[in-house]
């Protein structure tokens, strides 16, 4: 016989109680998966920025247009190598439950400023050329079964009235964290129409999105631009793409700081549950202990065995936890709409935190019972009555 | 012939809410290779706790326990595991086997601690089962064995190690007559024919007339 035959033995002598606290242990991992993946989901935004990209906007607040006039100063800055922009359109596609990002861009310099978007030539250059257009990402195709040719009708609201876009580029995402959701259409398209049905708000473009060659002089090529707007009607407000999009999740940092500490929390109460399961096995097996140093064997024995069976137990738990969070997270990708997380994927690290979770829960849990049979002189272990 | 056991001025108190209760005062013994000795009295006059001292399983307040040449006492907790996993084999009154390892695992697991090949390990357990007349019910959980039953496969865990010592503490005192009976046939069988050193603890008359020595202690005296 093996020592591990009979840790495994021990492991499973009350085969019911194993049961529940191995299921405990699966339900918290998948838990703490679940929290994991969400709060990564929402953080995708900001994994996705790049370093060589800043964002203009409204000094006072992102949702006050800029002019169209500032794209020219803003190109004339040393360091700046392209210049793009969009507006925030939302409006309605087929019903209000049916959430993702439209955006009316410059179709001219959009991709050039994100090339992580990938469109063939081919589209690109019809994009550019068809005023009515469209470019949409293909998850939003796969989900509303859109092809080239399509015809996408928006009901306005921020720019009230009937809209119609034909699809004539669905691109790809070049990277993991690339949001695949977005619907891009011309700002010249939304602009004339404004100009037209109200003049008033022509010429409004939401935010510049600045290309720059090096990363590191962003702080001096910020400053640089908000200079050149100081003591206008509209100053702006440049900084990185991360702290733009940083500055969205701003207002639910709370929340998804709430369900950071519950998924550890939840670790924690099944490090309870497990670490009171120990005691009591250890407790019930004081004399075998007794019997087990009299014939021989040390506390280094007794560590071990009572380890192996705490280990036994948490490792059983997190391999069925995780295996089973895989499809759950995929279960939950289908359900939720995908404007909300574009990328709802469970990441390496998160399942590495959950392997890590599930082993200090099997290491911790038996610290109690380990030092009371390391403590225990073997006469006091007879007289024990459980 | 030298003492194989030597019991050197031993006393032994324990502390209960700071007082000291004295169990054993100044007890001398020697034992010699081979003998069968019984050590009677009544409850509380101290008899397990000397053979617990004796099996290395506790530490006297004072004096010296020398055992084949090895003061014990002088020996710490690591030290002295190794010792009692070599030199003694223990026969508690209520077996104390493991509930879910059968009668050859229970009987394997102090062989866990030896560097003995898969191949020898079996050969010891299943010469110690068949000593103790239990070949046959090798892979039996001690719940589907009786008490004398469970008993034997204790002793075939004492014995497998092939141990200087036995220390038996009341081994009949949990069975009824007849399987008493068997337990004291089967120690004396080792003692006779094994020539093992035994160390019987009893209160009961007819178990200690199997001993070769009868020794009685009285409120920690040695009489």
């Amino acid at each position: 016989m093996k020592i591990v035959k009979l840790v495994f033995k021990n492991a499973f002598r009350h085969k019911l109680r194993t049961f529940l606290t191995i299921l405990g242990i699966a339900i918290a991992v998948i838990a703490f998966g679940v929290l994991r993946t969400v709060v990564t989901a929402w953080y995708v935004g900001v994994e996705a920025t790049a370093a060589n990209r800043l964002v203009t906007r409204q000094a006072v607040s992102f949702i006050f247009p800029l002019p169209y006039t500032y794209r020219d100063k803003i190109k004339q800055v040393p360091g700046v190598s392209e210049v793009t922009f969009s507006i925030w359109f939302q409006g309605v596609y087929i019903d209000k439950n049916q959430f993702f990002a439209r955006f009316a861009c410059d179709a001219e310099t959009m991709f050039d400023v994100y090339p992580e978007f990938l469109l063939t030539k081919n589209e690109l250059e019809t994009f550019k050329r068809e005023q009515n257009s469209c470019v949409i990402g293909e998850d939003i195709a796969k989900q509303y079964k859109l092809k080239i040719g399509d015809v996408m009708p928006i009901e306005g609201d921020i720019y009230p009235g009937k809209w119609e876009f034909v699809v004539r580029g669905i691109y790809k995402p070049r990277d993991k964290t690339t949001d695949a959701t977005q619907m891009l259409f011309h700002w010249n398209y939304v602009n004339e129409r404004m100009k037209k049905e109200s003049p008033e708000r022509a010429g409004d473009v939401g935010w510049y999105i600045v290309k720059i060659k090096d990363p590191s002089k962003s702080g001096i090529i910020s400053k640089q631009i908000d200079d050149l707007f100081k003591n206008s009607n509209a100053e702006t407000k440049t900084e990185s793409e991360r702290a733009f999009a940083q500055s969205f999740l701003a207002s639910t940092s709370a929340i998804i700081t709430a369900m950071n500490i519950l998924s550890f929390v939840i670790i924690g109460i099944i490090l309870l549950v497990l670490g009171n399961t120990m005691i009591m096995s250890a407790r019930e097996r004081t004399r075998e202990y007794a019997v087990m140093k009299t014939i021989g064997f040390s506390g280094i024995h007794l560590a071990g065995l009572i380890m192996g069976e705490s280990l036994i137990i948490s490792i059983i738990g997190g391999a069925v936890g995780l295996s089973l969070t895989f499809p759950l997270i995929k279960g939950l990708e289908q359900v939720i709409p995908k404007g909300f997380f574009p990328v709802f994927e469970i990441e390496p690290i998160t399942v590495i935190l959950a392997a890590a979770a599930a082993l200090s829960i099997g290491i911790f849990s038996s610290l109690s019972p380990i030092q009371r049979a390391l403590k225990m002189k073997i006469v006091e272990g007879f007289r024990f009555v459980g | 012939m030298p003492a194989i056991i030597e019991v050197k001025k031993v006393s032994k108190s324990y502390t209960r809410d700071s007082f000291a209760i004295p169990v054993l005062n100044d007890i001398s013994l020697e034992v010699h290779e081979g003998e069968f000795l019984s050590l009677m009295g009544p409850s509380g006059s101290g008899k397990t706790t000397l053979l617990n001292l004796i099996a290395g399983i506790d530490k006297p307040t004072t004096g010296n326990i020398v055992i084949n040449g090895t003061d014990i006492t002088l020996l710490n907790e690591s030290a002295l595991a190794k010792w009692r996993a070599s030199n003694i084999g223990f026969v508690f009154q209520f077996y104390n086997l493991i509930p879910v390892l059968t009668a050859y695992e229970n009987v394997e697991l102090p062989l866990m601690l030896t560097h003995l090949s898969k191949a020898e390990k079996k050969q010891h357990v299943e010469a110690a089962l068949n000593v103790v007349g239990l070949g046959d019910r090798m892979f039996h959980f001690p719940k589907q064995l009786s008490g004398g039953q469970e008993q034997r496969v204790a002793i075939a865990r004492a014995i497998v190690t092939d141990p200087l010592i036995l220390v038996a503490d009341e081994p009949t005192g949990d069975l009824d007559k007849n399987s008493a009976a068997e337990i004291l046939i089967l120690l004396d069988r080792l003692n006779k024919e094994f020539k093992k050193t035994i160390l019987m603890v009893t209160h009961d008359p007819h178990a200690a007339e199997k001993a070769s020595l009868i020794r009685h202690l009285d409120k920690g005296d040695l009489i």
